[in-house]
């Protein structure tokens, strides 16, 4: 498993709180991302997130321990607000912060116009998967590194990567999104809230379990029920595409089931498709989640050189995946 | 500064996998018939439909500039493969106006006029002013937008036009995934171009049988039929110049006049929703994303 | 609502031997010490959010009774009633025993224990979201909740975090197996 000639790795990892953070540093993360508590980052829930302060003091803990801290700051800006995404900009870098991870143009050329030494990267909820797209955020913005929708298979990544000059990052374990990222109003068609208008698909506050005597539990979001899962069956996060729906009289789980990404199998051909870095899920997960996947991966990215089997480690994360199953996604392209 | 000029209608990309000869017979009727003053044409959600549809544009174009009306070629919101990439900085080249869904088409089209589709997130006046200096002259906003929002946008970016998509299901989502073929037990590669069976998209319900979305290949729409019923003066209002209708099996004919005779005021609101219902609509009114709210639920907007 | 006995269920007999627990005192106790958490970490009322006053179940499957929590800046609540009088909760978190402790000192991770149905939630999802994001940040070693510092509080973490490591070890040999939940197929 020896790849002395590809660079290893950079393992990129989710905070949602300042303890999760200092968990993810502690397991050995590469680098930690995070928002602030608002609007301006794709995982807007309630709970969650960091004031500036708590920032500060983030990007300080992980410094002492090498690892990096990247702010995503990586909803749309509203109309006639763009000052808050803006304002995020400049606090992520007073915060120290190592890159602003960004997806919508006012973001991108706030950055790069008024805090050149910033390092940026493209979001995921840019959807760049073309060399075209992603030469326009680098030469225009000076994007730095792309993180790649979760539509890509791994020999379009090895592609892409020879036709552009910027860093990949790609998901490796977690929450797996179904549509493509930032080209998603399922949510907001249900709730009026969406990842792009607000940070936050499926909100949590439209959002109602019911679980009935016989054990069945019923999700509803915006009052349509989503999924029906019977007593003992393992159940998934409330997003409408890993829901059940009928469609040419058949009922099921229509664009996918309840499963989680985890791509563990692919790390070397990720590394060989000239991979950056490799990105967690889970922002909204709890500390022990964080721990336990982050020591994992890094057992697994350090196994690619030093032979050491990261396998018993990885299996030991399904019961952190929704549904309890797992899913190499887009990566595969007979999942398509 | 309110613009008093009659509100345009615009006829949408037609979002489904239509055949060569439906195609061309709906826009024979459109150029002969239908009170539109502009058409986008072109494939935008599946690169693997092209092939089948790409001779008979060129005649469309003929037969709708002939008519007098504009027409635009709508491009691929989702290009995935090199031959897609190909036909899009191909489609840049071409001498007419041209409607971009993609960010990878901005450099191509840099030094040229073009529309920014409502594929593009735009959600701000510094991102479409942004596209503006590179080009951008017309604008159709994300669907789910509200219209305090596009007000907010065009009061700051006058130079832009802006077009509201105003009827048809909403297109909701893009994926790498196909859902028809999904849906028919077979993969994207090998779908068999299952999705001409369903010319207005396939229906999804609830497992409790209430309607709620359709899938239409890789992309996924609601089973609601989105419409705008707002008088010309309250669109001149927020700076909307244009109503785009999107193509379904309706006579769309019919309903490109109904709009019109509202929008010209000769018939009121509540006669042009009652009339609107009566054509033989995908799916039931929807309207909320115009106020901001879920998208499916249709509501009385303040005027 | 029965719960079929999963593998952090507390074996009957510990259940047993808990019900006869004086109410009264025990509430006085964890209401004394939730206040004391909220005046020593005000920066967890911001996190909580629109939470803050809001009652909210805690219901463990294994015990008699339900635990009714209230935070506030300064008349923070904890109430110890019957399971079926718990109508004026906003939202409802179901649970064993050692998993809502797990939760509490971030054991576990609550949306793990969602998908393996051994969490369930009821009523505002949003102030359950809240709280359990707020309880991750707050770090709730014992030895915190008590307000203990120093080596009082690192000998009542080690203690503690054996007695709950063999708990936790008693509860999943009683239930007979290593985890509660098959996948779904």
């Amino acid at each position: 498993m020896s790849s002395s000639n590809q660079k290893r790795m950079e393992l990129v990892c989710p905070a949602g709180t300042p303890a999760a953070l200092r968990a993810a540093a502690d397991a050995g993360a590469d680098a930690i991302y995070c928002g602030f508590a608002n609007e301006t980052n794709a995982r807007n829930f309630p709970g969650l997130n960091f004031s500036s302060e708590e920032l500060a003091k983030g990007v300080s803990y992980a410094h002492a321990r090498g690892a990096k801290v990247l702010v995503a700051i990586n909803t749309f800006a509203q109309a006639g607000q763009t000052c808050v995404w803006e304002k995020a900009v400049d606090d992520a870098a007073a915060a120290g912060a190592d890159a602003v991870i960004a997806a919508d143009l006012a973001v991108l050329d706030h950055a790069a116009s008024r805090q050149p030494d910033l390092r940026l990267h493209l979001s995921v909820q840019a959807a760049a998967n073309t060399p075209e797209a992603i030469r326009f955020y680098a030469e225009t913005f000076g994007v730095k590194r792309v993180v790649l929708p979760r539509v890509v298979s791994v020999p379009e990544i090895a592609a892409l990567n020879r036709e552009i000059g910027v860093e990949t990052e790609v998901f490796v374990f977690g929450g797996l999104c179904v549509m493509t990222e930032g080209r998603c109003s399922l949510s907001s068609f249900a709730t009026g809230k969406s990842p792009n208008l607000t940070g936050v698909c499926s909100p949590p506050d439209h959002v109602d379990y019911k679980e009935d005597q016989s054990g069945r539990l019923q999700a509803r979001l915006g009052g349509f029920t989503i999924d029906s899962f019977e007593s003992g069956h393992a159940a998934g996060y409330p997003t409408l595409c890993k829901g059940q729906f009928s469609a040419l009289g058949k009922s099921g789980y229509l664009f996918e089931d309840p499963v989680s990404l985890n791509a563990f199998e692919l790390l070397e051909d990720l590394s060989k498709a000239g991979v950056t870095a490799l990105k967690i899920e889970g922002r909204q997960r709890g500390k022990a989640y964080i721990a336990g996947v982050v020591r994992a991966f890094r057992q697994a990215v350090d196994g690619l050189e030093s032979g050491i089997d990261a396998r018993s480690a990885i299996a030991a994360l399904k019961s952190f995946s929704e549904g309890g199953q797992q899913t190499a996604g887009s990566y595969k392209k007979t999942w398509r | 500064m309110v613009n008093s000029s009659p509100i345009e209608l615009a006829l949408g990309p037609c979002l489904f996998n239509w055949s060569a000869e439906v195609l061309l017979d709906f826009y024979k009727r459109i150029a002969e018939e239908a009170p539109i003053d502009r058409v986008y044409v072109g494939e935008v959600v599946c690169g693997k439909r092209m092939p089948f549809t790409d001779s008979v544009w060129p005649d469309v174009i003929e037969i709708l500039t002939g008519a007098g009306k504009k027409a635009v070629l709508s491009t691929l919101s989702q290009p995935v493969n090199k031959r897609e990439r190909q036909i899009l900085l191909n489609q840049a080249e071409y001498d007419m106006a041209i409607e971009i869904n993609d960010m990878s088409m901005v450099p191509a089209c840099n030094g040229r006029q073009f529309t920014v589709g409502p594929f593009l997130n735009v959600y701000n006046e510094t991102s479409l002013g942004f596209l503006a200096k590179r080009g951008a002259l017309t604008w159709c906003p994300p669907v789910e937008l509200s219209l305090d929002a596009i007000q907010k946008v065009t009061a700051l970016v006058p130079e832009v036009e802006v077009e509201l998509f105003a009827f048809g299901r909403l297109p909701l989502a893009l994926s790498s995934r196909c859902y028809h073929a999904r849906a028919h037990g077979l993969r994207k590669d090998s779908c068999q171009f299952i999705c001409e069976r369903d010319p207005d998209g396939m229906d999804v319900a609830t497992l409790e049988g209430r309607r709620f979305l359709a899938a239409n290949g890789i992309q996924t729409m609601s089973d609601a039929c989105h419409f705008s019923g707002l008088t010309s003066g309250h669109l001149n209002s927020i700076g909307i110049r244009r109503l785009r209708l999107s193509p379904h099996t309706t006579d769309m004919v019919q309903v490109s006049k109904l709009y019109r005779r509202y929008l010209d005021g000769l018939v009121d609101a509540e006669e042009f929703e009652s009339l609107l219902e009566e054509q033989n609509l995908p799916g039931p009114l929807c309207n909320a994303y115009l106020s901001g709210e879920a998208g499916w639920k249709r509501t009385a907007i303040p005027a | 609502m029965s719960k079929p006995s999963s593998a952090f269920s507390l074996p009957p007999v510990v259940s047993t031997l808990i019900a006869p627990f004086p109410k009264t005192p025990m509430e006085a106790v964890l209401s004394a010490f939730t206040k004391r958490l909220v005046a020593r970490r005000p920066e967890l009322l911001r996190r909580l959010g629109a939470v803050v006053q809001v009652p909210i179940a805690i219901v463990p499957d294994d015990m008699p009774h339900a635990f009714l929590l209230s935070l506030d800046e300064t008349k923070s609540n904890v109430s110890i009633c019957e399971k079926d009088a718990i109508a004026d909760a906003k939202a409802v978190i179901r649970a064993p025993f050692l998993v809502l402790l797990g939760l509490l000192d971030g054991t576990y991770d609550g949306d793990a224990l969602f998908f393996t149905r051994d969490l369930r939630i009821e009523g505002k999802t949003e102030y359950v979201l809240a709280l359990r994001n707020t309880l991750e940040e707050a770090e709730l070693s014992p030895g915190e909740f008590f307000g203990l510092s120093g080596r009082s509080a690192g000998w009542v973490n080690d203690v503690s975090g054996r007695l709950l490591d063999k708990a936790r070890w008693f509860a999943a040999r009683s239930a007979g197996k290593a985890g509660s939940m098959e996948p779904r197929h």
